[in-house]
C-alpha cells in the first residue's frame, strides 16, 4: 500500500566532523578495497579480450593525469561532475530519487547555449554569463516541477517520473536545438556558438575555466549546509523517515518540491558551465550521460561531499584517459562503465560484510 | 487525414506496434513478477542488453534463432542469479545493485562486441514470421495481426498463464505475500528468499529473451546500448499494470504503437521530426501517471530486503 520513499531511503550516517585517523582507516580500506577488486576484475576482462590491462591503465593515468593537456582537461571535466554530485547529494539525502539529472543537465546546457550568444551581444560579458547560468538553472528546475509536484501531492514514485522526464528531456533538447535555437549560419543542427573571448574566464593562462571553482564552492556549500545546519538536519530527517518528519512539524510537500528544484538547478548549472566554459555551443544528439555514472560515485562516497570530490576527479581522469586509450588501444570508451559498475557492486558487498563484522 | 486510414498505414502501425511490443511485454512480465515479490529490479535494462548481445552472438555463430533465444535467456538468467544473490540472499540495496548491473552490462557488452567485430556490424538474415492459417488471411487487420514472430504469440500465452498463476496457484499467492507481508509468509513456513529468488530468476530469463528478440528479430544486428531504455519502460509498465499481466500486454502494445508511429507516418507520407515522435511513449506514461497515478499501488514491502525477526 505504501509508496513512501522511506522504503528506499538510504541509510546515510552523518559524518563526524573531524574523523580521527583510527576511525578513518577502516573507511579508507572499505573504499580502496572495492576499487582494487574492480580494477583487477575489469583488467581480467581486458586481458580476455586481448588487451594488456597494465598498458591500458598506465596509458589512462599518463593521458588523464600526467600529461599537461590531459591534466587540464581532467580538472575542467571535474567541474560539471562535481555540480551533478552536489545535485544528487541534495536529493538522495532527502530520500528523493532524482534519476532525471541527465535530462536536467541537457536542458540547462541548451538554455545556456541559446541564451548566452544573444546576451553577450546586448550586455557586458560578466552579467551576461551570470544571467545565462541563471536561465539554465531556472529551465532545469522548471523541468523537475512535474515529478516534484506528483511526488509531493500525489505520492507518485519519483523514480519512474524522473526517469520518464529524463527521456523526454533528451528528446526535447534535440527538438529545441533543431527547430528553435538552430544556428542559421550553418546547416548542422547546432546552437549559435559563443565566441571564445566571451566564454567563462580561464585560470592562470591554462585551459581550465572558473566553472570548476564555482563547482567546488557550490559542492562545498551543499555539503556543509547538509551536515552542519538546521536546514540540513531537516533534509536528512525527511530522508530518514518522512512520517517522523511530518510529525516533527515539517512541511513535507513544500520541502520535497524545494529539494527537487535545488537538485535540478544544480544539474542545469552543470550543463551551463560545460557550454559556457568549454564547448561554446550544443550539438543535437549530444548526451554525455554523466548522471548515470555520477549516481554510483555519489553512493560510493556515501553521500559525503569531500569524498564525491575525490571520486569525481578520479572518474574525470579515467574518462579523459580512456578517450586516448580508445584511439590508441582500440578499447571502447564505455569500458569505464564496466569499471564503475563493478566498483559499485563490490562497494555494496564490502559494506555488507563490514556491517556484519561490526555486529559480531 | 484520409491518408491516415489507408491499409498500408494501418498495417505498418499495427504490425510495427506488435513487433516493438514483444520485448517490452517480456520485460514487463518479468519485472511484474519481481515487483510482486517485493524486488525492484532496475538491473533489467542490463539484463536485456546482455540477452541481446548473447542472443545475437549465439544466433550469429549457430545460424539458429532458437539457439539465440535460449542463450539470450540463459544470459539474462545468469544476471538474475547475481541479482538474487546480492539483493535477496544478502539483502543489499536494490537500486544500487540494479544500477551497478546495468552499468556493468553496458560496459561489458560494448567491450566484447568491439573486440569481436570491431566496427563491423554483421547482421542476421530476416526471420520468417509465423502466419496463423486462416486468421492471417482476414481482410485489413489479418495480415499484420496474425503474421508475427512466434515469440509474439508465446508472449501472449505467457501473459494468460501468469494471470492464472497469480490468482489460482499457491506460488502466485506466495509471491504476493512475499511482496506485501514477507513476515506472514515466513510464519506460514514458506521461504521468503526462495520465493523472491524464483521471481528474480524468472525476471532475468524473460528480460534476456526479450533482449534477444530485440537484436535477433527486431533489428537483426547488435549495437552497443541498443536497448535504449526498453528495460526502464518495462519497469514502468509493470508499475502501471498494478499486478495484472493483461495490463502489461495492453501497455506494451500501446507503447509499441508509439514506437512504430514514425515508420507508419512515413508510410502515410507525413513527416514529423523523429525527436517529437520519440517523446510520445514517455509523454504517454507521464499522462497515464497523472491520470491513474493516484491509484497505482506497489507491494507494501517493495524494495525492502527481508530479515527474519528484524523490525
Amino acid at each position: 500500500m505504501s509508496t513512501e520513499p522511506e522504503i528506499l531511503a538510504l541509510r546515510a550516517e552523518a559524518p563526524s566532523p573531524w574523523p580521527t585517523l583510527r576511525a578513518a582507516l577502516p573507511r579508507l580500506a572499505m573504499t580502496l578495497g572495492p576499487v582494487a577488486l574492480a580494477i583487477t576484475l575489469s583488467g581480467a576482462v581486458l586481458l580476455a579480450t586481448g588487451v594488456n590491462p597494465l598498458a591500458y591503465y598506465a596509458l589512462v593515468v599518463r593521458q588523464g593525469l600526467l600529461s599537461a593537456d590531459g591534466f587540464q582537461e581532467t580538472i575542467t571535466q571535474a567541474g560539471p561532475l562535481m555540480l551533478l554530485g552536489a545535485s544528487l547529494i541534495v536529493s538522495f539525502r532527502a530520500g528523493l530519487w532524482n534519476l532525471g539529472v541527465d535530462g536536467q543537465f541537457l536542458l540547462g546546457a541548451v538554455a545556456a547555449g541559446a541564451a548566452a550568444p544573444w546576451l553577450v551581444g546586448v550586455m557586458p560579458d560578466g552579467p551576461a554569463l551570470v544571467l545565462a547560468m541563471l536561465i539554465a538553472m531556472a529551465s532545469a528546475a522548471a523541468w523537475s516541477l512535474l515529478p516534484a509536484y506528483l511526488r509531493a501531492h500525489g505520492g507518485i514514485n519519483e523514480i519512474i517520473t524522473t526517469l520518464m522526464m529524463n527521456f523526454l528531456g533528451l528528446s526535447l533538447a534535440n527538438v529545441l536545438i533543431k527547430l528553435v535555437f538552430i544556428d542559421p549560419a550553418t546547416t548542422l543542427p547546432v546552437t549559435r556558438t559563443l565566441p571564445v573571448p566571451d566564454r567563462l574566464p580561464r585560470l592562470f593562462g591554462s585551459t581550465v575555466d572558473i566553472g570548476v571553482i564555482l563547482a567546488f564552492l557550490l559542492l562545498t556549500a551543499t555539503h556543509l549546509a547538509l551536515t552542519r545546519t538546521a536546514w540540513g538536519l531537516r533534509v536528512r530527517l525527511l530522508g530518514a523517515n518522512p512520517r517522523a518528519a511530518r510529525h516533527a512539524g515539517l512541511n513535507v510537500p513544500r520541502m520535497t518540491i524545494f529539494i527537487f528544484i535545488l537538485s535540478a538547478a544544480l544539474a542545469g548549472l552543470a550543463g551551463a558551465i560545460m557550454v559556457l566554459g568549454t564547448l561554446g555551443n550544443v550539438r543535437a544528439d549530444w548526451d554525455p550521460g554523466f548522471g548515470f555514472v555520477v549516481i554510483p560515485l555519489v553512493f560510493l562516497a556515501r553521500l559525503n561531499g569531500w569524498a564525491v570530490m575525490g571520486l569525481v576527479f578520479a572518474f574525470a581522469m579515467l574518462s579523459i584517459g580512456s578517450q586516448s586509450a580508445a584511439i590508441r588501444l582500440g578499447v571502447p570508451q564505455y569500458f569505464n562503465f564496466l569499471l564503475v559498475g563493478l566498483l559499485l557492486f563490490f562497494l555494496a558487498l564490502v559494506e555488507y560484510f563490514g556491517q556484519r563484522a561490526r555486529m559480531v | 487525414m484520409a491518408a491516415l486510414f489507408t491499409q498500408a498505414f494501418l498495417a505498418a502501425l499495427i504490425g510495427g506496434a506488435i513487433a516493438a511490443a514483444v520485448p517490452l511485454l517480456f520485460a514487463g512480465l518479468g519485472e511484474q513478477m519481481s515487483e510482486k515479490a517485493g524486488v525492484l529490479n532496475i538491473g533489467i535494462e542490463g539484463m536485456m542488453l546482455t540477452g541481446a548481445y548473447a542472443g545475437f552472438l549465439a544466433a550469429y555463430e549457430t545460424n539458429s534463432l532458437l539457439a539465440g533465444f535460449a542463450v539470450g535467456g540463459l544470459a539474462g538468467l545468469l544476471m538474475g542469479v547475481v541479482m538474487a544473490l546480492a539483493c535477496v540472499w544478502l539483502g543489499l540495496n536494490q537500486i544500487v545493485i540494479g544500477i551497478a548491473m546495468t552499468l556493468s552490462a553496458e560496459g561489458l557488452t560494448s567491450l566484447l562486441f568491439n573486440s569481436q567485430f570491431a566496427s563491423l556490424y554483421p547482421s542476421l538474415p530476416t526471420p520468417v514470421p509465423l502466419a496463423i492459417p486462416f486468421l492471417s488471411r482476414l481482410p485489413v487487420l489479418g495480415p499484420s495481426l496474425f503474421t508475427q514472430h512466434f515469440l509474439a504469440y508465446f508472449g501472449v500465452l505467457l501473459c494468460l498463464a501468469f494471470g492464472w498463476l497469480y490468482l489460482n496457484s499457491f506460488f502466485g499467492l506466495n509471491l504476493t505475500a512475499a511482496g506485501d507481508k514477507p513476515a506472514a509468509l515466513d510464519a506460514g513456513g514458506v521461504s521468503v528468499a526462495g520465493t523472491r529468488c524464483v521471481a528474480v530468476l524468472v525476471c532475468g530469463l524473460l528480460a534476456g529473451i526479450g533482449g534477444a528478440y530485440l537484436s535477433e528479430v527486431g533489428s537483426g544486428v547488435f549495437v552497443p546500448f541498443m536497448t535504449n531504455g526498453a528495460g526502464f519502460i518495462g519497469i514502468v509498465l509493470a508499475m502501471l499494470a498494478r499486478g495484472r499481466p493483461l495490463g502489461v500486454l495492453l501497455g506494451s502494445v500501446l507503447f509499441g504503437a508509439c514506437l512504430s508511429m514514425t515508420t507508419a507516418l512515413q508510410v502515410a507520407g507525413i513527416n514529423v521530426p523523429t525527436d517529437i515522435i520519440n517523446m510520445l511513449p514517455f509523454a504517454m506514461v507521464m499522462l497515464a501517471l497523472i491520470i491513474f497515478g493516484r491509484r497505482a499501488t506497489l507491494p507494501a514491502a517493495f524494495g525492502h530486503s527481508y530479515q527474519r525477526g528484524a523490525r
